[in-house]
């Protein structure tokens, strides 16, 4: 049996939905943002489906974009972490339930 | 110098100003400075005098003005200016001699006194405010000065405030002159009416000159009544001739001040001054206007010089000797002897100025006694002041040749006799001669002659700074007869603006020998009454006048003032009291009632739109901010800060849009 787009679209949206659901769910900071990594994975994986089924692939465009994609992952994930390392400086926590100072 | 002076007249008033200004802002110590500034002040005003006299002496009828614009309003424009003529330059060498040995006077008589420095600080007021009613050419400027000497003489007089006779003395004297300015005022206006302008000279558009009086007409009569009633109450007329014994109360200086120099001899001056008003239109030297002078002066010099006869206080006695003396001017000026007045009133100022400074050197030797009976054998005692004032007493009485009031007297009888009105006032004057004379001999036998008395066991003669201005002023009383005598009418032609010329046979005239026979009747009669006035007699009690004890009715008529007070008392001070008591009653329960009435409709209001203030306002704003909070408080909840929460709220909401869309696809 052959892979068909289906296939990888059905992937990509269970990767997207457990990661959402880790952004949701959890209460440590760094597993929501490894929850965020995993949509963006799935956001990648779509990208490259959607290239390699597409009915004419020129060569370099999706690995392009996912590439980039990637890069900018790294980088955000770089500032996510900086970020929670300075949230626990400051809260002495990481549970983002007791980070509530927007509250209204 | 008299050139430059006759531009800068107003020099002459303003330097007695300016050193009263001056002292007012010295310290309460500085005795010396300030006695010293007012009689180089008094001097100053005296020099420029001087030579602001010496200009009219060169031709007759010299008159310089000096005119400005004081302000306009619309078209017309009100005018001040200043005169120097004959009778003003008389006037200001009158009022600056005299008021420098009172000047001096005062420095020896008020040396203990703690308001030493205000007291000169008023006199060089007193004095600035004089001189300026007498070069005044406008009889507004004239009115202006007439009321700073009226407020001077009200400080003056209340000096002593912590004596409440005092207070009350100054208070009845500018509420009594009060009264004559007003007809003044009056006057004044209705002149302004008439004639357009308040300027005595202005190159022929005066209101003393032709044009002006052209168009007065006949209000003429009635605006020189209204003049003469501010001339009423300033000097001392009958019906209002009560302030001015009151005045007594006042340091002896400023007696001498108000009674010789300044206040008194203003009312008089300003008939003089404007007498073509009161001459206008005049049959035979008769006004209808002129007349009521002659009789007020007839009536206030003969009721003077019978109260004068029944007074105990020396300085009180002298005050209705001036009483009368200035009624005899008024008889003079309102028969036609506007020279012969005049003259009267300035060789008055000389003589009343010695005589009342004498009067105070005898209250400083008596330690303050001013009852003459209480006094006695002062002549020996007082040996310098006892002479000035017998030269003083003299010269009242109207002692002929030697002394100057003989002379004016004598000019006065021969102007009266030759009214062609009435011959009545005539046999008038010649009883005021006598009782002059009666008087004054009365108050010299009691005062220096007799035995010592209570008041004068320690009797002294004066300091010679006070005993100087007396010998000053006893010379002049005696010396100014040389301008007087008809043999040479120098001041007379003087004023009336002729020239003069020496004639030894007019020296003796008739009247002379008149004068001469009427004085010494008042004197034999005056000795005669008094002769043992001091001394203890078996039939009469001790300390009794003469008079008292033959006609005591008559007496106590007499020393009650004609019971005059007491008839103010009951008609004009009653009238006012019950005036006032019924604009108080008015006040109390008509018109206060009617404003507390206003009020609480005020009120009302107020307490209308507060409680709707209360009510609607305030409590509609608060429901809106507690309805607003509320809202907030609501729409807060959803602000969990949950950053799980939101994400969620987003989650579910893609997902709906998803399912909507699929829906739709």
């Amino acid at each position: 049996m052959t892979p068909t787009l289906q296939t990888f679209l059905i992937i990509s949206a269970a990767l997207f939905c457990i990661g959402l659901l880790a952004v949701l769910s959890r209460r440590h900071a760094i597993f929501i943002l490894i929850g965020i990594e995993m949509m963006l994975a799935a956001a990648n994986l779509n990208f490259i489906a959607f290239w390699r089924f597409s009915p004419q692939p020129m060569p370099p465009t999706g690995v392009m974009i996912a590439i980039f994609s990637i890069a900018i992952a790294a980088a955000e994930a770089a500032v996510g972490l900086a970020l929670v390392i300075a949230v626990y400086r400051h809260y002495r926590t990481t549970n983002v339930d007791h980070l509530d100072q927007l509250k209204g | 110098m008299s050139r430059w002076l006759i531009d800068h007249l107003w020099l002459i008033p303003t330097v007695p100003f300016a050193a009263s200004l001056a002292i007012f802002s010295m310290p309460n110590a500085r005795h010396k400075g300030a006695a010293l500034l007012a009689v180089v002040g008094q001097i100053a005003a005296l020099v420029m005098s001087f030579f602001a006299f010496l200009p009219t002496l060169r031709a007759p009828g010299f008159r310089t003005v000096q005119n400005f614009t004081w302000f306009t309003f619309g078209d017309h424009a009100l005018r001040l200016g200043w005169v120097l003529d004959p009778l003003a330059a008389a006037m200001l060498t009158m009022i600056t001699l005299v008021g420098l040995c009172i000047f001096v006077f005062s420095i020896g008589y008020m040396a203990g006194d703690k308001n030493f420095v205000r007291f000169f600080a008023y006199l060089s007021f007193f004095s600035g405010a004089m001189l300026g009613l007498v070069i005044s050419n406008s009889l507004l400027l004239l009115f202006i000065c007439w009321e700073l000497v009226g407020l001077a003489s009200y400080l003056l007089i209340g000096f002593w405030i912590e004596r409440s006779s005092a207070a009350a003395a100054a208070k009845k004297a500018f509420i009594t002159t009060r009264i004559g300015d007003m007809g003044f005022f009056l006057g004044l206006l209705w002149l302004y009416g008439r004639s357009g302008t308040l300027l005595f000279y202005d190159g022929g558009n005066g209101c003393l000159e032709s044009a002006g009086l052209a168009m007065l007409g006949v209000n003429a009569t009635f605006i020189a009544l209204l003049i003469f009633c501010g001339a009423m109450g300033k000097s001392g007329q009958f019906p209002l001739h009560v302030w001015l014994p009151d005045a007594m109360e006042g340091p002896t200086p400023v007696s001498a001040l108000i009674h010789a120099a300044t206040m008194v001899a203003a009312g008089v001056f300003l008939v003089a001054r404007v007498y073509p008003i009161f001459s206008l239109g005049a049959f035979d030297g008769v006004t209808s206007s002129l007349t009521v002078v002659v009789w007020i002066g007839v009536t206030t010099a003969l009721m003077a010089a019978l109260i004068a006869i029944a007074q105990t206080d020396i300085k009180r006695i002298l005050a209705y000797s001036t009483v009368s003396q200035l009624g005899l001017m008024m008889v003079s000026l309102g028969v036609g002897g506007v020279a012969a007045g005049m003259m009267h009133l300035l060789a008055h100022g000389f003589f009343k100025a010695l005589l009342f400074l004498g009067a105070g050197s005898v209250i400083h030797g008596c330690n303050g006694e001013q009852d003459i009976r209480k006094m006695g054998g002062l002549r020996w005692l007082m040996p310098v002041t006892f002479s000035t004032y017998a030269i003083g007493m003299m010269a009242l009485s109207g002692v002929p040749l030697f002394f100057s009031g003989g002379w004016t007297k004598e000019e006065i009888l021969h102007v009266t006799a030759h009214w062609s009105a009435s011959h009545l006032p005539y046999y008038f004057v010649l009883a005021g001669v006598v009782l002059t004379a009666l008087y004054m001999t009365r108050q010299i036998v009691y005062v220096f002659f007799g035995d010592r008395r209570a008041g004068s066991q320690h009797a002294h003669e004066s300091p010679r700074v006070m005993t100087m201005p007396l010998i000053a002023l006893a010379v002049c009383a005696t010396l100014f007869s040389v301008v007087l005598t008809p043999a040479w009418p120098w001041l007379h032609d003087y004023l009336t603006d002729e020239s003069t010329h020496f004639e030894s046979s007019r020296l003796i005239q008739p009247t002379l020998f008149l004068s001469l026979v009427l004085v010494s009747a008042g004197f034999a009669l005056g000795i005669w009454m008094y002769r043992k006035a001091g001394a203890q007699d078996r039939q009469r009690p001790a300390n009794t006048d003469p008079l008292e004890f033959a006609q005591p009715e008559l007496f106590r008529f007499l020393e009650n003032k004609m019971w005059i007070d007491e008839l103010y008392a009951r008609t004009v001070i009653a009238l006012s009291w019950m005036s006032a008591r019924l604009s108080d009653w008015m006040d109390r329960n008509f018109w206060d009632r009617l404003v507390r009435g206003f009020g609480r409709i005020g009120q009302s209001f107020g307490i209308f739109t507060a409680s709707v203030d209360e009510r609607g306002i305030n409590d509609g704003v608060d429901e809106t901010t507690v309805g607003t909070r509320g809202l907030g408080r609501l729409m807060s909840v959803a602000h969990s800060g949950q950053i799980q929460t939101y994400l969620s709220v987003i989650a579910i909401g893609v997902l709906a849009l998803l399912l909507f869309y699929a829906w739709l696809a």
